[in-house]
């Protein structure tokens, strides 16, 4: 299904809120929507949800032989995958600049900044080395994809553990899980993304766009950051134009952010590695809560409407009042009442219009008949003529 | 070829294509395009040139910017889009300014200007940046592998003047070349 486009009246509304500092969820500028992180039973897997944004991670490892200008290095492989669930835009044909783009930016952000480390991938140099696969799945798009396939991206090789694999001369013993434990994959730090949204050619910034803000937003600058301040990605996209001073803040602030997510995701792995040493039960089948009503609510927004009040009586008082409409029911037959005057029979236009989309022989067809029926005089009434073209084009 | 249902009523399209040789590089590329790569880099043509050309003076139409790269030794996304700016200067199509690129990475506690393909490959953190100079504004600006936050500012810095300086070096060629072309016609 192709986006339906935003109404005018609606990107305005958004527009002039972001101007007066409101954003529709209550959020203010810089604040991010709610993270949560929950764990499968699998090592690997997870499901980050941002806000109502869900991404799902899944990584798995394999033994290949490596490249051959790499031979002592682990092969890494990320994929992200818009589902067909995630928004009824998103259909097998038509996503491709938007994978493109967050694919490779993910790809930049988790590979060339060397988060993990490759060289503890080799296992025989040259001939057998680790490839590490991470899958993506968006599951329902609420703005800001890039950040939660990212953090999906980072909790998931953390909480990855890849079976335990001993070298002896020339042997290679792989062991399985029941043998011995599995292994994390060592990795350096977290870079996460944090997305900004411009407006207004710049002059107003958001942190972490909603899908809303999204789409009248002028364009975004992606920062991603580790929690030791090191910059590992920037990408400015959509034609904006920057200024210096405004990509060094943005950089400030993404320190901050990221900081907070890093802690987050710190907790959430402790949570779920003491669940799974004291026996407890853990999966995607813990993390729903049942045995609860549940039911779908809005929360209120904490948005201040303290002013609405006179601004609506001002638009009262300006406006017209509407036009006297006296409405007497008249009755024709037991049974049958009118009231009001109705409109005039528009079924005139109607034809006009169907006539003008039907190929030439259907209207010269039509324009045929009428001309025999008059010859033969039969006395058709004004309903029955435009009848009888709709027949035919039956 | 353009396709009417993408026309916009309001201003023009941009398309670029990026192409690199199969000889371009040290060892020979399999895909010459249509791979993620080249993709990405006309994508980012693209947001680029759209934010220079004046778009709404041609409502309904296409603008093709085909980019083939015949050797890269570093710097490929900055010399592409010099070369297109020379393209649409040369083919009359108006712009707001000259939109000039360059490289820039870290090492060693310098910013360095202009990375040449060694540089690139040594892994160190590398930024592209693509200016409009008589304003100022950032076009594009990418960056890759790690870089500390405080030494972000000198690294925009380098790479901010470096395409000042590619500026001056295009606008005295285009002088030349207009200044040639008029004599010419007489």
């Amino acid at each position: 299904m192709k986006e339906t486009p935003l109404s005018n009246c609606e990107r305005r509304f958004l527009l002039r809120a972001i101007e007066e500092k409101k954003r529709l969820d209550g959020r203010q500028t810089y604040d991010y929507r709610n993270i949560k992180i929950s764990f499968g039973t699998d090592y690997g897997c997870c499901i980050v949800e941002l806000g109502k944004t869900r991404v799902l991670g899944q990584v798995s490892c394999e033994l290949v032989s490596p490249k051959l200008n790499r031979a002592t290095e682990g092969i890494l492989f990320f994929n992200l995958e818009l589902s067909q669930m995630a928004a009824p835009a998103f259909e097998p044909g038509r996503q491709s600049d938007l994978l493109v783009k967050l694919n490779r930016l993910l790809e930049r952000c988790l590979r060339n900044s060397k988060c993990i480390d490759t060289e503890s991938l080799c296992v025989v140099a040259g001939e057998k080395v680790w490839q590490i696969r991470v899958d993506l799945h968006l599951l329902n798009h609420d703005g800001n994809i890039i950040d939660a396939a990212s953090i999906a991206a980072i909790v998931a090789l953390c909480h990855f553990r890849r079976p335990d694999v001993s070298v002896q001369g020339d042997e290679v013993t792989l062991y399985t899980p029941e043998e011995r434990d599995p292994v994390p994959l060592s990795i350096h730090h977290m870079p996460i993304c944090v997305s900004f949204a411009f407006f207004q050619q710049g002059t107003y910034l958001l942190v972490d766009p909603n899908e809303r803000e999204e789409r009248v937003m002028d364009g975004l600058l992606v920062i991603a950051m580790n929690k030791h301040r090191e910059i590992c990605t920037i990408q400015s996209s959509g034609g904006i134009m920057l200024l210096k001073d405004q990509v060094l803040r943005c950089s400030k602030i993404a320190g901050v952010k990221v900081l907070e997510i890093t802690e987050l995701i710190q907790k959430a792995l402790e949570n779920d590695r003491k669940v799974r040493k004291e026996g407890g039960k853990y999966g995607f089948a813990e993390s729903i809560a049942s045995q609860r009503i549940t039911a779908f609510k809005m929360e209120k927004a904490p948005i201040d409407t303290s002013d609405v009040e006179e601004k609506a009586e001002e638009i009262i008082a300006e406006a017209e009042p509407p036009l006297e409409v006296v409405s007497n029911p008249v009755l024709w037959t037991p049974g049958t009442a009118q009231i009001g005057e109705g409109v005039e029979n528009s079924w005139g236009d109607l034809e006009d219009s169907e006539k003008e989309e039907e190929d030439e022989d259907g209207t010269d067809e039509a324009i045929i008949l009428d001309s025999i029926k008059m010859d033969i005089g039969v006395e058709v009434s004004n309903i029955g003529s435009q009848d009888a073209p709709i027949v035919l084009s039956d | 070829r353009g396709s009417r249902a993408r026309a916009l009523p309001d201003r023009a399209l941009v398309n670029c294509q990026y192409s690199s040789a199969t000889f371009s590089t040290g060892e020979r590329k399999r895909r010459p395009h249509g791979d993620r790569k080249s993709c990405e880099m006309g994508l980012q043509l693209r947001q680029t040139f759209e934010a220079a050309i004046l778009t709404q003076l041609h409502p309904r139409s296409q603008i093709d910017i085909y980019v083939q790269v015949l050797q890269a030794d570093g710097g490929t996304y900055a010399a592409c889009v010099n070369a297109a700016t020379l393209a649409v200067l040369d083919a009359g199509v108006p712009m707001r300014d000259f939109v000039c690129a360059c490289s820039a990475g870290f090492v060693d506690s310098t910013a360095l200007a202009d990375l040449s393909h060694v540089e690139e490959a040594a892994g160190g953190p590398q930024l592209a940046l693509a200016l409009l100079p008589a304003s100022g504004q950032i076009a594009l600006l990418e960056m890759d592998a790690r870089l500390h936050e405080d030494h972000l500012e000198s690294v925009l810095e380098a790479a901010a003047r470096a395409a000042r300086d590619v500026h001056t070096l295009l606008d005295r060629v285009v002088r030349q070349h207009v200044r040639e072309a008029s004599v010419l016609l007489g």
